[in-house]
């Protein structure tokens, strides 16, 4: 079965063995001295194919990257907050680009309204050690937005009620 | 976690090569063995410093629909809300937050559709309005931990 994904630029197609590595892959490297082999033998594939259709996919922006994902707590961030903040919509592209570029915020989003019980509409995770950093980057993101801010509010987490390891395909 | 834990972090948060042994070629930058690499990474994993170490697939490239929803919960129902949500699959992540707004949850699904059945699902069981929230647009850098 073919899957087409569609690009920005151009179209991809991922076919079957692609699946295969995807799916062997999702939820990990072998912590093995040659893990692309590991990959390949338990499909059937050469090495080569492996590492190949994986640069192909890296190049594609199927693979974001391969990396390690440390946990912010473990780590000592402690403070993280998901701000939002109400800016004219006309603006909200120039200012998410703005946002998203500052080195604490991981991650930055245009979400919907729900007027009057919502008025945000562009979400910036933060992460710093403790609440009060924090609360200091978020008056960066103020400060930088200025006469746009016209209110904004941040969520810490007080507990994680569920975290799975997202499962892409089955 | 020590002074060669942290290093190990924040080099490979940064990337790992397409190549025939790329534990071995990590090492070598960092100046340690092959099996002490490997053994303090699945140390790492182990002990819930990494979440993860591999390929970071973009899931909507592949096809797949996600979403943060929203739910004011009243705190006497909060268990119980908390207990419906979680039962679906494809609830990948749920937080309670500080806020009148007090549940957040991520849907990760194959299709966009799943996203509205299962939302409206949520809605029917718990009687309360959840206020889905899926991305517009994506201001991505991606952000680095010191260690």
């Amino acid at each position: 079965m073919m899957t087409k994904v569609l690009l920005k630029q151009h179209d991809f197609i991922i076919d079957n063995i692609d699946n295969q590595i995807i799916r062997a892959t999702q939820s990990g490297l072998p912590l093995v001295p040659r893990p692309y082999h590991e990959v390949a033998e338990k499909l059937g594939l050469s090495v080569n194919d492996v590492i190949s259709r994986m640069q192909a996919m890296q190049n594609n922006g199927i693979i974001r990257r391969i990396a390690a994902v440390p946990n912010h707590y473990a780590l000592g961030y402690k403070g993280n907050g998901m701000s939002v903040w109400d800016v004219p919509a006309e603006r909200v592209n120039e200012l998410g680009k703005k946002v998203g570029a500052l080195e604490f915020v991981s991650h930055c989003y245009h979400r919907p309204r729900f007027l009057p019980e919502w008025p945000y509409n562009l979400f910036a995770m933060v992460h710093a050690h403790n609440k009060d950093e924090a609360l200091l980057l978020v008056d960066n993101i103020a400060a930088l937005l200025g006469e746009f801010d016209r209110g904004h509010d941040v969520l810490f987490s007080k507990r994680i009620l569920k975290k799975t390891g997202m499962r892409l395909i089955s | 976690m020590d002074e060669l834990d942290r290093k190990i972090i924040n080099v490979l948060q940064d990337g790992f090569p397409l190549v025939e042994e790329p534990y071995s070629e990590v090492a070598l930058q960092l100046g340690i063995n092959e099996s002490d690499l490997l053994s303090r990474l699945a140390m790492l994993l182990k002990d819930k410093t990494l979440t993860r170490f591999g390929p970071m697939y973009d899931a909507e490239k592949l096809g797949g629909a996600f979403s943060l929803v929203a739910i004011k919960v009243p705190e006497k129902e909060f268990d119980k809300v908390t207990e419906i949500v979680n039962s679906y699959d494809e609830v990948a992540h749920n937080y309670h937050r500080d806020h009148e707004f007090n549940m957040w949850y991520v849907l990760a699904t194959e299709t966009p559709k799943k996203i509205a059945e299962i939302n409206s699902d949520i809605e029917r069981r718990s009687g309360l309005k959840v206020f889905n929230m899926p991305k517009l647009d994506e201001y991505y850098i991606g952000l680095k931990l010191t260690a």
